[in-house]
């Protein structure tokens, strides 16, 4: 029973944290979707949304402004910082690099990553800042099955419950809202969404602020765990390897991927990590990818890649 | 005027095949190459300007001609045979822990066996072309998923070799000699007896390395082989098509690829650092020699040159201009505002000139065929 506990308790710690890739993965589906752009910026964004965040928090704190306006007030601020950047990414990059290869874009969103990981460091410094919205403690449930009962903590219920009810929020802003229609349909051809009428560039726009506000989610959630901090950008890399299980296309794969992953690389830390020297949660994620890769090369909800000449 | 071709004429085939067809190009590099070898460490042997002192080396030439090799490996594969890699830092590692495994005596015991493997201590120039050999092998087995995925899936493929070979270099202690911090230092310089000191000398090691893969590689990309990378890159299925083989020509390009960023980082690791720790190669090397090749321009050697020049000493000038003007500065915030500038240029570079130095290069030579007339 000691055994199974442990397992229980290791999955679901596992299935949690995974929900963390899976808030970083949305982000990137989103804009792969709609604009066919590998984002390789999600990282950088969820840093600059948690710095914009605290740094104004602290700044609200300390003039004396009570907690709830100042939670308020941040999180306006760093979406207005958000919606500014999407803006400048889309009139500045974007929109001169329409037409061009899916490597010149995916090499221009790295270009982006630097300048966000420079700015946002710059202008908004780069310790290690404490984010607290979130109690961090942990509940012991199932005390009576289990000794000692399992550890759960409260932080991950809470960004389970956040990835729920973002991804309810998208699936009602993109099957019941006009933007959302649009939003879908440029993802499946832009040229003939042109052709009817849908402005592309705002829509582009929306694009990017939709992904901003969810790298602001998830930078919530990472900040209260780790700190704000600028590691957070190689951690959101893991997202990655989520999509490449999930699928770049599936909102639904991101989710599933972002669990499988959490919890794989959990397990094989717990079960296998002992014996072969520790710390494979750094490269296990990635292999898994790789082998994913190697068995459905379109992840398992990705649309089949179909190729003509 | 100059820069003209008119009179030129080829009388065989193998002056139609000349690996550089036009006399003023061959006299450039003639020219080029003089200063290389005997230029440069004439002004090192005098201490004239830029040479005074041994930084200009140290810090400045003998990392760019690393760099250039590397990013020559790196364009083979990225640029001239279509395959994203983000995992070229690793190949560097292998390069460079493998050469130093091999030069300090490789020792596998087989107890399950009864029996073990053991190497004697190479000399450094088979270490560094062993471990160009390792990073090969290695690069063909990381390279198998390209037959079946392309472009940004391949790109998170070969960030599994990136951080699975961090992680391997940093926990496996039999890869450092069991060296309790981590940290390894390289074995001495010894070549044919002759052993490799001093800054000058040690870039004229550099220079000889880079010019024979320089060499060896603008020969392998104008022939057979080359065509075939190009034909896959700008379309696999109709390459395949035609007749070339994706899986012999992908994994060539892998295997060569890995080998001249093997070697690189073999070099990387003996001459430029000495003593070195699995941080050096981590994920923004890798970033970095692709951020060379795109700049430099996909596709071209002379690109691979430009692109590492231009990458290394960005952040040596954004140091220096604002001491040049008086203004202080955080060391904090130009490392920032390197990641600023260098990102900014990236996505400018890309909007402007997508085929990246190498073309602006050739632009210029076209307009140096009729200048100073207009027409």
């Amino acid at each position: 029973m000691v055994v199974l506990g442990q397992f229980i308790e290791v999955l679901i710690g596992g299935l949690l944290a995974g929900v963390l890739y899976s808030l970083v993965a949305l982000g990137f589906v989103l804009i792969f979707k709609a604009s066919g752009v590998f984002n390789f910026a999600q990282g950088a964004m969820v840093l600059l949304a948690g710095l914009a965040l605290v740094r104004s928090l602290d700044f609200l704190a300390a003039r004396g402004v009570p907690m709830w306006a100042a939670i308020v007030l941040g999180l306006l601020f760093a979406a207005v910082v958000m919606a500014i950047t999407a803006a400048l990414i889309q009139k500045l990059v974007l929109g001169p690099l329409v037409n061009q290869s899916d490597l010149s874009l995916f090499m221009a969103t790295i270009g982006i990553t630097f300048v966000l990981e420079g700015a946002g460091q710059m202008i908004f410094g780069s310790d290690v800042y404490p984010l607290s919205l979130f109690p961090t403690d942990a509940w012991f449930v199932l005390d009576g099955l289990f000794e000692g009962g399992l550890l759960v903590n409260k932080l991950d219920v809470w960004g389970g419950l956040i990835a729920g009810a973002l991804v309810a929020g998208l699936a009602i802003f993109f099957q019941r809202t006009k933007t959302g229609r649009a939003l879908r349909a440029v993802a499946d051809d832009h040229a003939a969404a042109e052709s009817v009428g849908i402005p592309i560039t705002w829509i582009w726009f929306v694009v990017w602020l939709v992904a901003g506000l969810v790298a602001l989610v998830a930078a919530t959630v990472w900040g209260t765990k780790l700190g704000v901090q600028f590691s957070i950008v190689f951690l959101a890399l893991k997202a990655l390897p989520v999509l490449i299980i999930g699928g770049f296309t599936s909102v639904p794969g991101a989710i599933v991927g972002g669990l499988i992953v959490g919890a794989g690389e959990k397990i094989a830390e717990v079960y296998l990590g002992q014996q072969i020297g520790g710390g494979i949660e750094y490269w296990f994620a990635y292999v898994l990818a790789l082998a994913v890769l190697l068995v459905r090369p379109q992840g398992l909800f990705g649309e089949r890649i179909i190729e003509r000449i | 005027m100059l820069y003209r071709e008119a009179g030129q004429f080829k009388t065989s085939y193998t002056a139609d095949m000349a690996i550089f067809p036009i006399r003023q190009d061959r006299i450039a590099l003639i020219l080029l190459l003089l200063f290389a070898f005997v230029g440069i460490p004439l002004l090192a042997h005098f201490q004239l300007w830029p040479l005074g002192s041994d930084y200009m080396l140290r810090a400045i030439l003998i990392p760019f001609l690393i760099l250039s090799l590397a990013a020559i490996g790196v364009n083979i594969l990225v640029g001239y045979c279509g395959q994203i890699s983000l995992g070229s830092g690793a190949f560097m590692a292998i390069g460079a822990y493998s050469a130093y495994k091999f030069g300090t005596g490789v020792h596998i015991p087989l107890e399950f066996l009864g029996t073990e493997i053991r190497i004697a201590p190479l000399p450094v120039l088979p270490s560094i072309l062993l471990g160009g050999l390792m990073s090969a092998i290695v690069g063909i087995l990381f390279g198998i998923p390209s037959l079946r995925i392309k472009g940004l899936y391949l790109a998170v493929a070969t960030l599994a070799a990136q951080f699975f070979f961090d992680w391997v270099f940093l926990r496996v202690k039999w890869f450092t000699n069991y060296a309790p911090s981590g940290s390894i230092a390289a074995p001495d310089l010894h070549f044919f007896g002759y052993f490799v000191h001093s800054p000058i000398e040690r870039y004229l090691l550099c220079l000889v390395f880079v010019t024979v893969f320089a060499l060896i590689a603008k020969n392998l990309v104008r022939g057979n082989i080359g065509r075939q990378w190009m034909a896959i890159r700008d379309m696999d299925i109709a390459a395949e098509l035609m007749g070339i083989r994706p899986l012999y020509a992908k994994l060539t390009a892998f295997a060569v690829s890995s080998f001249i960023v093997g070697v690189a980082g073999a070099l990387w690791a003996f001459i430029y650092l000495g003593a070195w720790e699995p941080l050096a190669f981590s994920i923004d090397r890798s970033l970095q020699l692709l951020f060379m090749v795109i700049i430099g321009g996909l596709g071209s050697i002379l690109g691979s040159f430009l692109g590492a020049a231009f990458i290394l000493i960005l952040p040596i000038l954004l140091d220096q201009v604002p001491h040049a003007f008086g203004v202080p500065v955080s060391v904090e915030t130009v490392s920032h505002l390197v990641f600023i500038v260098t990102g900014a240029l990236i996505c400018y570079l890309l909007i402007v000139e997508p085929h990246g130095f190498a073309r602006l290069w050739s632009i210029a030579k076209e307009k140096l065929r009729l200048w100073p007339f207009p027409y």
